[in-house]
């Protein structure tokens, strides 16, 4: 392998980590502030000019916190699980294209990790194995409310996992490529994926909720009933690699769907980045505009709607697309 | 002080024609089958969750906001708003209005007033301890109701703190300073303790004889 590419791999790497770590941190601060001005109030205004330098005291309050371990936990695991949710959600990152290539110097960089032949599916499974973080956390903790949480995780997990496979199936099969590359440049000759497939942009936008937790599926960790869930017993920077691994995972959650069906970077001109960059704050602020607007629902309710309802769905839908594609 | 608006269409509480209240109406809910699954075709259709989303979008918008960012801003208490007590003074003399009487010591449900008095060289009654532990203190009102003299009164200072639980105030540190009522800046006084505008109307004559 050249070392100038080990270079360029590394460099990206450590970009994609500050910038999107940096970036879950400001996307707390977004979210307090949308989610305030929705309520008619005023979020965080004291830190700093309109209450930004808030991150930064966040920041350092997680940072220097007492690292506890409770009595009873299981160590090991206990201590390995907000690792496993951070580390999965960044890994995934590394088959998304964040930017179109663009040329520095008379090198031209591809603002993509690894661009892999099986791009989508290594994202979704990668993404999935985020699931053990709260899974393996609340079991360990010892705490029945973590405990819930995990059980809750788990039940929820299969039901939303069947959906954003299989409502990507569709999309899959018209573009005959599971590279996020491969995808956005399938858009960039015809319409948006959205105009060929509306419900299966619906079916893994609903889905997404479901895997990053978002409102009208917060019941991993839903504060009013079980507390703060799988991060009950957790404190210091061990619940904020957490934090970062949700709020990553939200982005790239918004990446995913910008990219598979609203086009993406398009045809990879300065315009065509700043469009994604527009498509995935879009995204980013829908989930936290459901969030002011919607209420909870019951995990036996989401278990319900994704078996009988979405599932039966994703699979007409993708039996349509092959009937269209075959005839 | 904004002006509230009346509030009187309000006070008559029976559901009436015409009356400020009204019975919402609430269907009841769906049990069969069939309903409930009218209700969910009417709710899809009716766009619900976007009439949710439109709302708090539209008061984002808006930017009404409502926050009061307390210590820098403050909201306006009541004028009879009753917080800790002052010592009011008489208007161009600044002689203490407090004699002495010890009504409020005796009246105090929670008895956290402590006065010692004694008579000066012009045979007048003179104040030489006077205290309220705020830490017993229940606001209730009585002293600077039974106060003849408008002396003590409830004045507008709502935010204390202390180190101890026996919170003690001192004559002094009630008192209106003298330079200030001499020199006439302290205005009449309208809060708790003095006398109510229309006081005149709710008097009633005294029998002559019982």
């Amino acid at each position: 392998m050249e070392t100038a590419y080990m270079i360029e791999t590394i460099i990206k790497i450590v970009a994609i980590l500050t910038v999107f770590s940096a970036l879950a941190g400001l996307g707390t601060y977004f979210e307090r502030k949308i989610l305030a001005f929705m309520q008619r109030r005023l979020g965080p205004m004291v830190v700093g000019p309109y209450g930004i330098a808030q991150v930064a005291a966040d920041g350092i309050k997680l940072f220097t916190k007492e690292d506890i371990i409770p009595t009873n936990v299981v160590a090991r695991i206990f201590k390995i699980a907000p690792v496993i949710t951070a580390a999965t959600a960044f890994m995934a990152s590394a088959a998304i294209p964040f930017l179109p290539s663009f040329t520095i110097g008379g090198y031209t960089v591809n603002p993509i990790v690894a661009d892999v032949n099986v791009g989508v599916l290594y994202v979704l499974a990668v993404m999935a194995i985020g699931l053990y973080g709260p899974l393996l956390g609340g079991m360990a903790s010892a705490n029945k409310y973590s405990l819930l949480s995990a059980a809750r995780g788990a039940a929820v997990f299969i039901s939303y996992e069947v959906i954003t496979g299989l409502s990507l199936i569709a999309p899959l099969m018209m573009v005959g490529s599971f590279s996020l590359i491969d995808l956005n440049n399938f858009q960039n000759d015809g319409y948006w994926m959205v105009v060929y497939q509306p419900v299966a942009m619906v079916l893994f936008l609903i889905a997404g909720f479901a895997e990053t937790g978002r409102t009208p599926f917060h019941l991993v960790a839903n504060d009013h009933e079980i507390i703060d869930g799988f991060g009950t017993e957790y404190s210091g920077m061990r619940w904020g690699l957490f934090f970062i691994g949700e709020y990553a995972n939200m982005f790239f959650y918004a990446f995913l769907i910008s990219i598979i069906f609203f086009g993406g970077f398009g045809d990879g001109s300065v315009s065509g980045a700043f469009a994604l960059l527009g498509k995935v704050s879009f995204f980013f602020f829908f989930f936290l505009w459901t969030r002011a607007a919607w209420p909870d629902i019951r995990p036996d309710q989401l278990m319900a709607l994704c078996w009988k309802i979405l599932m039966p769905l994703a699979v007409i839908n993708v039996l349509i697309t092959g009937f269209v594609l075959m005839f | 002080m904004s002006k509230l608006p009346s509030l009187e269409k309000y006070k008559d509480r029976n559901v009436t024609e015409g009356s400020a209240y009204y019975q919402v109406d609430i269907e009841d809910y769906p049990t069969t089958g069939w309903g409930k699954f009218k209700q969910v075709v009417n709710r899809t259709f009716r766009l619900e969750l976007f009439v949710g989303l439109w709302v708090v979008l539209r008061e984002m918008f808006k930017f009404n906001i409502h926050t009061v960012q307390y210590p820098a801003e403050k909201l306006p208490i009541g004028p009879r708003y009753r917080a800790v007590h002052e010592m009011q003074r008489l208007w161009e003399s600044g002689t203490e209005r407090c004699i002495g009487c010890g009504l409020c010591e005796k009246i105090c449900i929670s008895d956290c007033i402590r006065m010692d008095t004694r008579i000066d060289e012009n045979s007048r009654k003179e104040v030489t301890e006077y205290t309220i532990n705020l830490g017993r203190c229940i606001f209730c009102g009585y002293c600077a109701e039974v106060c003849p003299e408008l002396a003590i009164v409830h004045g507008g200072r709502y935010e204390n703190v202390s180190e101890q639980r026996a919170h003690y105030l001192e004559f002094d540190d009630m008192l209106t300073p003298f330079d200030m009522a001499v020199a006439g800046k302290v205005a009449e006084y309208p809060g708790f303790g003095a006398i109510t505008p229309h006081e005149d109307e709710r008097v009633k004559t005294t029998p002559l004889a019982y």
